[in-house]
């Protein structure tokens, strides 16, 4: 049986979290993709890493539009690889947890371990599924980009599965 | 001379555009019940398990199937005797697009320029390919093309005494590295021949043909079921968790070459391969 994780991740929790544990995941996320990491990463550089980074759990997501009633659209994983450039220096300001789909780098890994965060994967292209997942939803950085602007999501119950641990460890 | 308005090319493109990103397409669908029925108990089964309810939510709840409702590619057959009137064709193809994606909340995930990367807000414009054939009809296809799988194609310039046991060791290598992250089970759109730019759209209409239909030349279609059967032994599976379905099918489609060349692109595609086509 999949287990309950409250997010944020506390270190208490993200040392119990070992490869290939199935999650269900609950409480506050940010999304971010392409363009926000590049942002995320310019701010850090100028030592103004943003309050939203510290200790949060980003996922790399960029929603369709809600539908009139409904909270969120389709709202499924991007490719998390494309991040990996950024990610280490996420991981270095505070960042503890991020959701996505396929693999990392070794310099995620590693960073992953040194930093001792969390990497999960969830359900590639079933957007319509995850949606039903997201509680709220709400743009709060980055608007200027559209469908890849900053959401804060709720999720409730949203499933995840260990991709790699805090020890470095990958499924 | 039959005259069709481009309003009616308009209003069949935006009805496309939602069809195929609310509604999986039947062939696909089937195929991934098939792949979820054949499944050992496990991680894998339950992926394949969620991704059908998942095409079931999106179709009853019209929810895109997948957040990446691509950019649009239209593939149009124009008849020679049909005149467009009140626009231009392309013009009316985007108006579409703009149509579709608006009023089926689908995200808009175009940039105006591929260096600046303004995001155009309308998800215009879209790709179109146009063929003029015999006839007084237009057909017209949509197909969103998602870039987590559009980014893993690959082609490359064969020399002409090489053959399909090269081509396969390509396409199997492609999957390999595409691994998990372009949401397998896959579709594998293969083109091989004419020029880069034709083997290219070959293999995105290789995407298009049904999965459980096959080449009409036979060394094609063994080819299809050989590579179809090797990359399955890859246990890529959904999500990486293993087991037999990395691929629900292998299409390939071919045009004849040059003397000195052979080229090739795969084209991979996810379990969420979308396309809808009317005729007008």
């Amino acid at each position: 049986m999949p287990r309950s994780i409250q997010l944020p991740l506390s270190p208490e929790t993200i040392k119990t979290l070992k490869a290939g544990d199935e999650v269900l995941l609950n409480g506050y996320v940010y999304t971010a993709r392409d363009q926000a990491h590049f942002r995320f990463v310019k701010a850090i550089s100028e030592k103004k890493v943003p309050a939203l980074i510290k200790g949060q759990t980003v996922y790399y997501a960029g929603p369709t539009p809600a539908c009139p009633g409904k909270v969120i659209g389709s709202c499924g994983p991007t490719t998390s690889s494309r991040m990996d450039f950024f990610t280490p220096h996420l991981l270095k300001a505070g960042l503890k947890g991020m959701i996505g789909k396929g693999s990392r780098s070794a310099d995620v890994k590693r960073a992953i371990k040194k930093y001792k965060a969390v990497y999960f994967i969830t359900i590639a292209g079933a957007g319509a599924y995850l949606s039903g997942k997201i509680i709220e939803a709400r743009p709060v950085m980055y608007k200027d980009l559209g469908a890849e602007a900053v959401y804060r999501l709720k999720l409730k119950d949203f499933p995840a599965i260990v991709g790699i641990d805090s020890n470095g460890k990958e499924i | 001379m039959r005259n069709i308005g481009s309003d009616k090319i308009s209003s069949a493109v935006a009805e496309l555009s939602m069809e195929a990103n609310f509604t999986l397409r039947r062939d696909i669908l089937t195929a991934l019940r098939r792949a979820w029925a054949s499944e050992k108990a496990g991680k894998a089964k339950k992926v394949l398990g969620i991704l059908v309810e998942n095409a079931a939510i999106a179709r009853r709840s019209k929810t895109a199937i997948c957040q990446d409702t691509g950019m649009a590619e239209v593939f149009i057959d124009i008849g020679q005797r049909v005149a467009v009137t009140g626009g231009g064709l392309e013009d009316a193809v985007n108006e579409g697009i703009r149509r579709g994606y608006k009023k089926g909340y689908l995200r808009k995930s175009v940039v105006s320029d591929p260096l600046v990367r303004k995001n155009t807000n309308d998800n215009t414009p879209a790709v179109i390919h146009t063929r003029i054939v015999p006839g007084d009809k237009i057909k017209i296809t949509v197909m969103p093309k998602g870039f987590g799988s559009e980014n893993k194609t690959r082609i490359r310039m064969f020399n002409p005494t090489q053959g399909a046991s090269d081509i396969a060791g390509f396409v199997v290598e492609a999957v390999r590295k595409a691994a998990a992250d372009a949401c397998p089970p896959y579709i594998i759109g293969v083109g091989i021949g004419g020029t880069i730019d034709k083997a290219c759209i070959l293999a995105k209409e290789a995407l298009l043909r049904p999965v459980n239909r096959r080449n009409r030349k036979a060394h094609i279609a063994s080819l299809e079921k050989k590579l179809k059967k090797g990359l399955n032994a890859l246990k890529i599976g959904p999500m990486g968790f293993g087991g037999g379905a990395t691929c629900l099918a292998v299409n390939i489609e071919s045009f004849p070459t040059h003397i000195a060349g052979l080229p090739v692109c795969v084209s991979i595609s996810c379990h969420a391969t979308r396309s809808a086509t009317k005729t007008i």
